[in-house]
């Protein structure tokens, strides 16, 4: 099942002269959850947009189950988009919020309220329809904004950032209720934020952006533990990068020398801190060390490299000053240029 | 949670669009309005709209009116463009379009009333020669149509971000500013240069704009009279500098002082607002006029002969202070208000004397504020129409005298229109100065947290200084406006008689309900019944326009949205009597020949009073997340259904300003109208000011009041009609679910 919902086709956004999405081109299938994930002003937002007709590209295509609607204005696609802000109409009712979108597009009154009402039932606010949005906590606003979106039946589901508003405790359990609703309804659904830990988690597959630019598609695995460049690696979780050359299947930097399969030439290796080793007596030095609760981290100096090390708390305890020996398991390097 | 069947057998395709029409359509329905407008109704004015073909563009063309063709030709080119399909995104289709507009403007100018234009069209074109007379039905239609299809083949192309409806607005908005405000003013322009043939006169616009009646400066030196502009100049500082005065005393009464009656004070700076244009220069003829209430008393007391001093500079500069106070009153409070009383409190740690707080930090601060509100009440005071007829005397303004040579004896077009360049010059110097004053990083700090401490109550001095300035003027505006209450209602207040009557009144309003219906036989029923309907027309007009260009400025991201908004302000700026020359220089003549009807008054206030429900509808939607509106877009909403289900609810207190101010001030403006008015349609203000040029005061008085009590009546049901619903205030919930499911 690899019917494509969204495809994107080089497209391009500019503002004035700036750039904010620079051809990009890639491909969402049906029922996926994708996420944008990239630094402040990358272009998510930008991106999302485009995909809901809230900006039409400047170069390019944008295709929705197979249709080209570059062209097309956001009235005329079939999408639900879940708001920061929520967006709720503040005059309108919970059950007119959630019954406007069929009603504008000719379902009878009393059709669109029953659909309405089921989908309110859904997420969990059944009781709730007579209230005014202002009436309502923000965790159920954002539900009443999910259930908004969802009532068509969109070709696809967007949300730029729907966590942003909600207190840090709730985030955790919101975010699977949407992740949970997704699967449910079999939703394609494209999902922007900046933050990686909320990507990892709710996605199928991620798209790291880097100044309009894609800079890595795949999944959460894909993206931890082969980083296609040191952006990647950097930007998702921690990552120790290393620069160093290859000559005949050796990597080298400072005293590491680790066999690798890679053409010759100056590399960035990066390594998760967590798949480094340490044991007592070496070269290196422990230059600080902090207690996290689950874990310890370390600085370690070796030469002219610094290195970040992470260690299960039950391992031995190492201070700051103790001399160590640095064990990298060569399958753990992965190479970028 | 379990499945629901429901939600899986819902999941049909919803019909995506089915309220705006395809892309198709909407581009074949304006094509098909400009093929009916050429070929089925009739072209030139006069006729009436379902007249039939025989007198419509086509017919019309082919007996003999050659200049029509080439507009129909690229009409037909156009159609058969229409067959390909994409047609709305190929450059031709655009091109044509562009074209057909063209020749659409190019035909209603080659050919004038009389005659050909230009030599060539003459002899390309025979019937050229009987001339051809203003558009009709069929020449609007065109040019709607041509707007609505230009606007499609605009979204086409990704205009808007392709939405229909904010393409159209936009387009139609610029074409009918175009119209209806650059047109005119260039029509003026070029009336300035040239002589009464039509002829390019360099000599004359010269000896027009030197005359020494316009810049001599001859009673500085104490002997004769100085030039109008010298006057207009004279007369807009000193009003402007005494209004600014007054508006601060009141502000500083109403800001810094414990005085109770602010309320009350707030009430009377609206009335001035509201009072019809004369009445007040009457009331000050009655009080100080030669045979004046107030004039006779000193008179009797002091044994002087009463004179006629009131006429002319003091008489105008008082009714003008007296209009323009609210107004720097206003824009100073609110410079008051923004003021971090934080500030004047260290000052006053700081071991600094009231009257030093004042004057070094007070002040300082105050001085931006008080800049803009001079330049407003100067910018006013150059507008001002209404005082200086009534009571200028032999002290000549340029509005009054742009009046006199348009209606006068001595038709003068070519000396208005000079006269108008030169005050509108003047008044976009003002504007000029005013957009940099207000463009500067202004001292004022505002914070947000205005309850951070205590305003510094005023010096001692300076607060005898402020009632000695207000109170006087208190006592004036009671003085005024009893006489504008009373006088109708009395036999002749002018002469203390205060019998009382409703003779004026009836003289007016006379009706009798006879056998036949209602029978109306005042003499001012007429300009009243054209007046309400006009007002009637024009504000919910006015308000349409301005809150549809508030949310395109505000909403929309398009090419020249910065032009856009500074042509919308640029019409606000463009005094009355400019406007009314304006008109009758652009709209006297083919190819827009609508003088006369009822359509140019409302056309004219709608366009003058538009950027004030712009500017209100701009305020309240700042406060409107804008995310709401994409959501209702993302949820297959048009444009129009937006504005209407989203939008609109959400900013009816600026419907209603928009509303009540285009109503009233259309009710009450004479400064443009007095030149549109005709013996079919005359208004009310131009009515009250034959009465007063007739000396007929009290009827004057007695229309005013009525006028008056009728303006707050419509009010009272416009508020009535759009409401005023408060939202997103938490209320007190009945039947609240018992468990709360978030938790
Ligand atoms: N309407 C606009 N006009 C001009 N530039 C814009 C506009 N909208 C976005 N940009 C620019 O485009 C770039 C991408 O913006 P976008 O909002 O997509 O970023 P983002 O990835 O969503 O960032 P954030 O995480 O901060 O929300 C930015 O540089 C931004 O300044
Ligand atoms: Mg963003």
């Amino acid at each position: 099942m690899t019917e494509t919902a969204i495809e994107f086709v080089n497209v391009l956004k500019r503002y004035g002269s700036a750039v904010a999405v620079d051809k990009m081109s890639f491909s969402i299938a049906k029922g996926e959850l994708v996420t944008f994930l990239g630094p402040s002003g990358c272009g998510k937002t930008t991106s999302l947009r485009l995909i809901a007709g809230l900006e039409l590209p400047t170069e390019g295509q944008v295709k929705i189950a197979g249709r080209d609607v570059s062209r097309d204005p956001a009235s005329e696609r079939n999408v639900g988009m879940v708001f920061q802000s929520y967006a709720l109409f503040p005059h309108m009712s919970v059950l007119d919020n959630v019954s406007y979108g069929p009603t504008i597009r000719g379902v009878p009154k009393a059709e669109a309220r029953d659909r309405a009402r089921a989908i309110l039932d859904q997420v969990g606010l059944a009781g709730y329809e007579a209230r005014l949005p202002s009436e309502l906590s923000g965790g159920q606003q954002q539900r009443v904004a999910v259930a908004r979106a969802i009532v068509q039946q969109p070709d696809v589901l967007l949300f730029d950032e729907p966590l942003s508003n909600v207190d840090a405790k709730l985030r955790r359990k919101v975010r699977a209720e949407i992740r949970e609703l997704q699967q449910r309804f079999g939703l394609t659904a494209v999902y922007v934020t900046h933050d990686q830990e909320e990507a990892l988690a709710v996605s199928d597959r991620i798209v790291v952006m880097k100044m309009g630019q894609i800079a890595q598609i795949g999944t959460p695995a894909e993206l931890y533990e082969q980083p296609a460049s040191s952006f990647v690696a950097d930007f998702i979780g921690d990552a120790n990068l290393i620069e160093g050359k290859v000559s005949s299947g050796t990597f080298h930097a400072a005293h590491l020398a680790l066999p690798v399969r890679a053409a010759d030439g100056i590399v960035t290796a990066t390594i998760r801190p967590e798949r480094i080793r340490l044991a007592k007596g070496g070269i290196a030095t422990i230059r600080s060390a902090s207690y996290l609760g689950s874990r310890m981290e370390y600085v370690v100096q070796d030469e002219n490299l610094e290195f970040l090390v992470s260690r299960p708390i039950s391992e031995p305890r190492l201070t700051a000053g103790d001399s160590v020996d640095l064990q990298i398991d060569p399958a753990d390097l992965v190479l970028v240029r | 949670m379990p499945r629901s069947g429901r939600c899986r057998s819902n999941r049909q395709r919803i019909p995506v669009g089915r309220f705006s029409l395809t892309s198709d359509r909407a581009g074949l329905a304006w094509l098909g309005l400009l093929a009916a407008a050429l070929g089925l109704v009739p072209w030139y004015k006069g006729n009436n709209l379902f007249a039939g073909p025989a007198a419509s563009a086509l017919t019309e063309a082919l007996a003999g009116r050659g200049w029509l063709w080439p507009m129909i030709a690229v009409t037909s080119a156009l159609s058969i463009a229409a067959l390909t399909r994409g047609w709305q995104r190929s450059n031709l289709a655009l091109g044509l379009t562009l074209g057909a507009f063209a020749l659409l403007i190019w035909q209603g100018f080659a050919v004038g009333l009389r005659g050909p234009s230009a030599d060539w069209v003459g002899s390309a074109f025979p019937r050229a020669a009987d001339g051809q007379t203003g558009l009709g039905w069929g020449g609007f239609l065109a040019g709607i149509a041509l707007t609505g299809l230009l606007s499609d083949l605009f979204a086409a192309r990704g205009f808007c971000r392709g939405e229909r409806f904010p393409a159209f607005c936009i387009t139609a908005i610029v074409a009918l500013l175009t119209l209806f405000v650059f047109f005119p003013i260039l029509r003026l322009g070029i009336a300035a240069f040239v002589d009464p043939t039509g002829a390019l006169a360099l000599g004359t616009f010269w000896a027009r704009i030197s005359a020494p009646d316009l810049w001599g400066v001859a009673c500085f030196a104490g002997a004769g009279r100085c030039g109008v502009v010298v006057n207009t100049v004279v007369l807009g500082v000193l009003s402007a500098s005494f209004a600014t005065a007054l508006g601060l005393a009141l502000a500083l009464l109403v800001n810094r002082t414990d005085f109770r009656m602010k309320r009350a004070l707030r009430a009377i700076s609206i009335l001035p607002i509201i009072t019809p244009p004369f009445v007040v220069g009457v009331a000050i003829i009655l009080l100080f006029g030669r045979t004046g209430l107030v004039t006779s008393f000193v008179a009797d007391l002091m044994d002087v002969r009463p004179t006629r001093w009131i006429y002319g500079l003091p008489g105008i500069l008082i009714a003008q202070v007296l209009a323009f106070a609210p107004v720097t009153f206003l824009v100073l409070l609110s410079t008051l208000e923004a003021i971090n009383p934080t500030l004047e409190e260290a000052s006053r740690t700081l071991g600094a004397r009231s009257m030093t707080t004042f004057r070094k930090i007070t002040w300082p601060l105050l001085r931006p504020g008080l800049a803009a509100a001079f330049l407003l009440a100067f910018i006013e005071s150059l507008a001002d129409f209404g005082n200086p007829i009534v009571l200028g005397g032999g002290y000549e303004v340029l509005s009054v005298k742009i009046f006199f040579a348009v209606v006068g004896a001595r038709y003068d077009l070519g000396n208005a229109a000079t006269l108008a360049m030169i005050l509108l010059a003047l008044t976009l110097i003002a504007f000029w100065l005013q957009m940099r004053w207000m463009g500067k990083k202004s001292y004022v700090t505002v914070t947000g947290k205005s309850d951070a401490g205590l305003t510094a109550p005023l010096p001692p001095i300076l607060k005898i200084a402020v009632f000695a300035v207000v109170l006087p003027w208190v006592l004036f505006t009671l003085a005024v406006y009893i006489i504008i209450a009373a006088g109708g209602f009395v036999t002749d207040i002018g002469r203390w008689d205060l019998t009382p009557t409703l003779s004026h009144l009836v003289t007016a309003f006379r009706f009798e309900i006879a056998e036949n219906g209602l029978q109306l036989y005042g003499s001012a029923w007429d300009s009243m019944i054209t007046t309400l309907w006009v007002a009637g027309l024009a504000a919910p007009l006015t308000t349409l326009v301005g809150i549809l260009t508030a949310w395109l400025v505000a909403r929309q991201d398009f090419a020249g949205r910065r032009a856009f908004e500074f042509g919308t302000m640029l019409s606000f700026a463009v005094p009355g009597t400019v406007v009314g020359v304006s008109y009758v220089a652009a709209f006297n003549v083919p190819p827009v020949d609508i003088t006369g009807t009822a359509a140019i008054l409302i056309i004219c206030f709608v366009f003058r009073n538009m950027p004030v429900g712009m500017r209100a509808g701009l305020a309240a939607l700042a406060q409107i997340d804008k995310s709401m509106e994409e959501a209702s877009q993302t949820m297959g909403a048009g444009g129009a259904t937006t504005l209407r289900r989203v939008v609109l609810p959400l900013i009816r207190p600026a419907v209603f300003t928009a509303l009540v101010y285009s109503f009233v001030t259309a009710m009450t403006a004479v400064s443009a109208v007095i030149f549109l008015v005709s013996a079919r349609h005359n208004m009310a203000t131009a009515y009250i000011m034959g009465r007063v040029e007739a000396g007929e005061y009290a009827l004057a008085i007695a229309y005013s009041a009525v006028l008056m009590i009728v303006m707050i009546g419509c009010v009272a049901l416009i508020q009535l009609a759009v409401g005023t619903r408060r939202l997103g205030r938490r209320q007190e919930l009945q039947g609240r679910p018992a468990a709360d499911p978030a938790e």
